[in-house]
């Protein structure tokens, strides 16, 4: 009990006087994560639109291995990244393994499937003559998905906090193709895990309150501007 | 009258089923088309065919004369092609930016649209919803910021799909009368597809009845109501009575045509012999008390009342006179009359109020 109630202190301390460090981890873990919800609501919202929008054969299997992705273990994704891009790898011509770059390509690989479910469901679920209603005043089909998919932003900005979520707090992956780099690859949640290892409870302990307050912010912040749209 | 809208041999499948097989149908220009026809009749995909949003399997699509091919086409057709469906289908906004819509789509600057969306808004006397947010609005205030989105594009045709379901009455009749104001004043060619007899009568100057994907019958409103032309037709337009006969005789213009033992006059000229179909709509027919005594009507006969149920404003009367009737009375009229189950009644109508079709 006392290891936690010192852990607690240390970890205030280190907030409250914006230890170096710390700041460094967390100003990374923000880009990286940051960066990979970005790719991956580029990727997700159009292939999951484009799912949603067309008929084809074989489209529930499709939907199903989406469903599916949406679960995907880190761990897996960590391993198959590396061993694309290691250095004998086929994608090894890239040289980043350990490097900030490889932790949001496996990141994105991670949110993709979560954002992209999220939006396909989205789409469905709008009323399904409203496509061509839309078409019927005359817009294009490009004019048509754009305002489909303005139309389902509550749900996209669900897709956004569950792809960010889902990215800041793993480890599995990040540690793997990140290296956990002092001041390079090193982020919050590979941080909290080395510390841990070492028996250093009170970083470990500052490291994941401030990723449970990072998480809570942006959620908030999302939140917030989802309820907004929501009450207009 | 030139035709804006003709379909010519148009064959529509869905799941590799046929759903729409139209031999022919032409929407003239300035006119209000009614498509009827019970449910899974074909009238929605018709209606989405005509827009150019159903690509049709094989056939011919016309537009101002010009066929209707490619995607490319069809894309510009419904440029001047506006469709209001059955559902509001208004975006999750306000109600002047889903009037705007359209106008957007065609890059339009922003004084242009203002202007169109304000003269559409005050058309529809929506003026002050200009703000309101579409998912606060009432089922009638929704449906007439639709009708506003469709016509503030000034559209050559518009096609509208069950445009007054689930409304409440009051507001249907209202919404129905400023359509066929707005209609009449702009001379928009119009194409509804309604399940209503009395919605198609008080709009519609033509009619195509549909059934199983087909069209069984076009021509003006006032003519297949009066002159179906199929047992089908005569019953979905409200012909009540229908009855099997055979011409006895007949004359240039006059047959007698012998139903159930009784003996009926009608206009008309078909053989001898002919196996016929008489209809006759109950508005068509008269109730008295008593036989009248100097009647132009051909057909009298002594009846008697074997039920009656309350309409909305009238009572409907099967009534046995050798052969079966069914009339309509008003409310007062049957009152003052002092007419129940079980009354003997005199019942007359004229030669020319019964429509006469051969039967196979």
């Amino acid at each position: 009990m006392e290891l936690i109630i010192q852990g607690i202190i240390k970890a205030f301390e280190l907030l409250i006087s914006f230890d170096p460090e710390v700041m460094s981890i967390t100003w990374l873990s923000l880009k990286i994560s940051g960066t990979a919800t970005f790719i991956s609501l580029f990727f997700g919202v159009s292939i999951g639109t484009a799912v949603a929008l067309t008929n084809f054969p074989g489209k529930r299997l499709v939907i199903s291995i989406i469903n599916t992705g949406m679960g995907l273990p880190p761990v897996v994704v960590g391993l198959f990244v590396t061993i694309l891009i290691w250095r004998n790898g086929p994608l090894g011509f890239l040289e980043i393994l350990y490097t900030p770059y490889a932790m949001i390509v496996a990141q994105a690989i991670i949110a993709t499937p979560i954002v992209m479910g999220i939006s396909l469901a989205s789409i469905q679920n709008l009323p399904p003559n409203l496509r061509l209603q839309i078409l019927s005043l005359g817009a294009s089909r490009m004019q048509m998905v754009w305002v489909l998919i303005k139309e389902s932003k509550l749900p996209l900005l669900a897709a956004v906090m569950a792809g960010f979520g889902g990215v800041i707090s793993e480890v599995g992956a990040s540690i793997m193709v990140g290296g956990n780099i002092k001041g390079y690859s090193r982020v919050l949640t590979t941080a909290t895990v080395m510390e841990t290892g070492k028996g250093n409870f009170d970083i470990a302990i500052a490291l994941g309150i401030i990723l449970l307050i990072l998480a809570f912010l942006v959620n908030l912040l999302l939140t917030h501007v989802q309820q907004r749209q929501h009450l207009r | 009258m030139t035709p804006i809208l003709t379909i010519q041999n148009l064959i529509v499948q869905r799941g590799g089923v046929i759903v729409l097989d139209v031999r022919e149908l032409n929407v003239e220009e300035s006119r209000i088309l009614a498509l009827i026809g019970p449910n899974g009749a074909g009238k929605s995909t018709l209606l989405l065919t005509l827009a150019g949003l159903l690509k049709p399997s094989r056939g011919i699509l016309r537009y101002k004369g010009r066929t209707i091919e490619t995607n490319a086409d069809r894309a510009d057709m419904r440029r001047s092609v506006s469709v209001v469906f059955q559902e509001p289908l208004l975006l999750n906004t306000s109600v002047e930016k889903n009037v705007a819509l359209g106008f957007k789509f065609r890059h339009l600057n922003n004084v242009e649209i203002k202007r169109n969306v304000d003269e559409a808004l005050n058309y529809f006397g929506i003026t002050a919803l200009a703000k309101r947010s579409a998912k606060t609005l009432s089922g009638g205030e929704a449906k007439r910021v639709s009708l506003a989105r469709a016509f503030a594009l000034k559209p050559q045709v518009i096609l509208l799909d069950e445009a007054f379901n689930s409304l409440d009455p009051p507001t249907r009749e209202t919404l129905m009368d400023d359509l066929r104001h707005i209609l009449e004043e702009t001379k928009i060619t119009a194409v509804m597809a309604l399940h209503d007899r009395e919605e198609t009568l008080r709009l519609a100057q033509d009619a195509a009845v549909m059934v199983d994907g087909k069209i069984v019958q076009s021509g003006t409103t006032a003519g297949i109501f009066n002159r179906p032309d199929s047992e089908f037709v005569a019953s979905f337009v409200g012909t009540e009575t229908i009855l099997e006969g055979t011409v006895k005789s007949g004359s240039a213009e006059m047959m007698e045509i012998a139903v159930a033992g009784e003996t009926i006059q009608a206009t008309g000229a078909f053989p001898v012999g002919q196996s016929v179909y008489c209809c006759i709509r109950p508005e068509n027919i008269t109730v008295s008390t008593d036989m009248p005594e100097k009647t132009s009507a051909r057909n009298v006969f002594e009846a008697k009342i074997s039920k009656i149920t309350r309409q909305a404003f009238f009572y409907k009367m099967f009534l046995d006179c050798g052969f079966p009737l069914v009339a309509y009375i008003t409310v007062s009229s049957c009152e003052d009359l002092g007419l129940c189950e079980g009354s003997v009644v005199a019942v007359s109508f004229k030669a020319t109020a019964i429509h006469v079709m051969r039967r196979e």
